[in-house]
C-alpha cells in the first residue's frame, strides 16, 4: 500500500499528544516519534495576531507530496501534518509535523525534512496584525529557508 | 479560456482573487503570461512589477517561468511562500 500520511489544514487549534496517540495507536514496530511544533511569536510584544492563507487543495496536495517524498528517502512508520489559517496569535500553534518510525535517525530526519520544504513549497502566507490594530504586512520569505533546502539535495 | 487565481499581495495588487481570462495564441509560457497581464492595467504592472520573484502553479503544481502553459485550466500566481 502507498504510503498515506495524515494531512489536514483547519482553522481550530490541534492537540499534539493526542496527535501522537492516533499515529502510533496499533503500530507496535514504532520506536520513535518526532514532532515539531511552529508557534506564533510576539515579535518582542509588537505583534497582535498572524493572518494566515492559503490554496486550498494545492496547499494539501503539496504537503502530501514533500510527505511522500520523505516516505521514499527514510523509512518512516507514519506522518502527521496539521497547517492551522485564519488568525493566530502569539503563543498558539501554526502547525505540527510528526513522523514516526522503528528507530529514531529516520524520524528525525523525515520530520525535518517534511518542515524545510513545507516552508518553501506549500502555498501558505502569513500577514502580521501589529498591536496597534495596523493590518501589517505581509511576511517576506527568508534566504535562510531556501539555504535549509541545500542540506537534503 | 483560463482561470486565473491570486494570493496574498499579489491578489490585494491586482485587487481580485479569481477571474477567467482568455490567452491570445502568442502566450505560450509563463513568462509570456506574466508580461501579457502586466500589459492589461495599473493593478497587474504594479503586482507583477518583479517578475521574477512571482511564483506560479500551473493545475496546482509549482512550475518555472520557461514553462508551457499548455492546455492548463487553473493558473495561479502568488509571492514565496511563508508557511510553516
Amino acid at each position: 500500500m502507498a504510503f498515506d500520511p495524515t494531512v489536514r489544514i483547519q482553522q481550530d487549534d490541534f492537540d499534539i499528544k493526542s496527535e501522537i496517540e492516533a499515529l502510533t495507536a496499533g503500530q507496535g514496530n514504532t520506536g520513535a516519534v518526532v514532532t515539531f511544533s511552529g508557534l506564533c511569536r510576539d515579535e518582542d510584544g509588537t505583534l497582535s495576531a498572524l493572518e494566515l492563507e492559503h490554496y486550498p487543495g494545492m496547499a494539501e496536495s503539496e504537503i502530501r507530496r514533500i510527505a511522500v517524498e520523505a516516505a521514499d528517502r527514510w523509512p518512516l512508520g507514519g506522518v502527521t501534518v496539521i497547517h492551522r489559517v485564519g488568525k493566530i496569535r502569539p503563543g498558539e500553534n501554526i502547525v505540527l509535523v510528526a513522523a514516526t518510525s522503528k528507530h529514531r535517525q529516520a524520524a528525525f530526519d523525515g520530520a525535518h525534512f517534511i518542515m524545510d520544504f513545507l516552508k518553501s513549497d506549500a502555498p501558505f502566507w502569513k500577514r502580521e496584525i501589529a498591536r496597534d490594530g495596523r493590518s501589517g504586512s505581509w511576511v517576506d520569505a527568508k534566504d535562510r529557508d531556501n539555504d535549509a533546502l541545500k542540506r537534503w539535495r | 479560456m483560463v482561470k486565473m487565481v491570486y494570493f496574498a499581495w499579489v491578489r490585494e495588487r491586482i485587487g481580485k482573487s479569481e477571474e477567467v481570462i482568455d490567452l491570445p495564441p502568442s502566450v505560450e509560457t509563463v513568462a509570456d503570461l506574466l508580461s501579457h497581464l502586466s500589459r492589461l492595467g495599473d493593478n497587474y504592472a504594479l503586482a507583477l512589477d518583479e517578475p521574477d520573484v512571482i511564483r506560479v502553479a500551473i493545475d496546482q503544481e509549482h512550475r518555472q517561468h520557461d514553462a508551457s502553459i499548455g492546455h492548463a485550466r487553473e493558473i495561479a500566481l502568488f509571492p514565496p511562500m511563508t508557511g510553516g
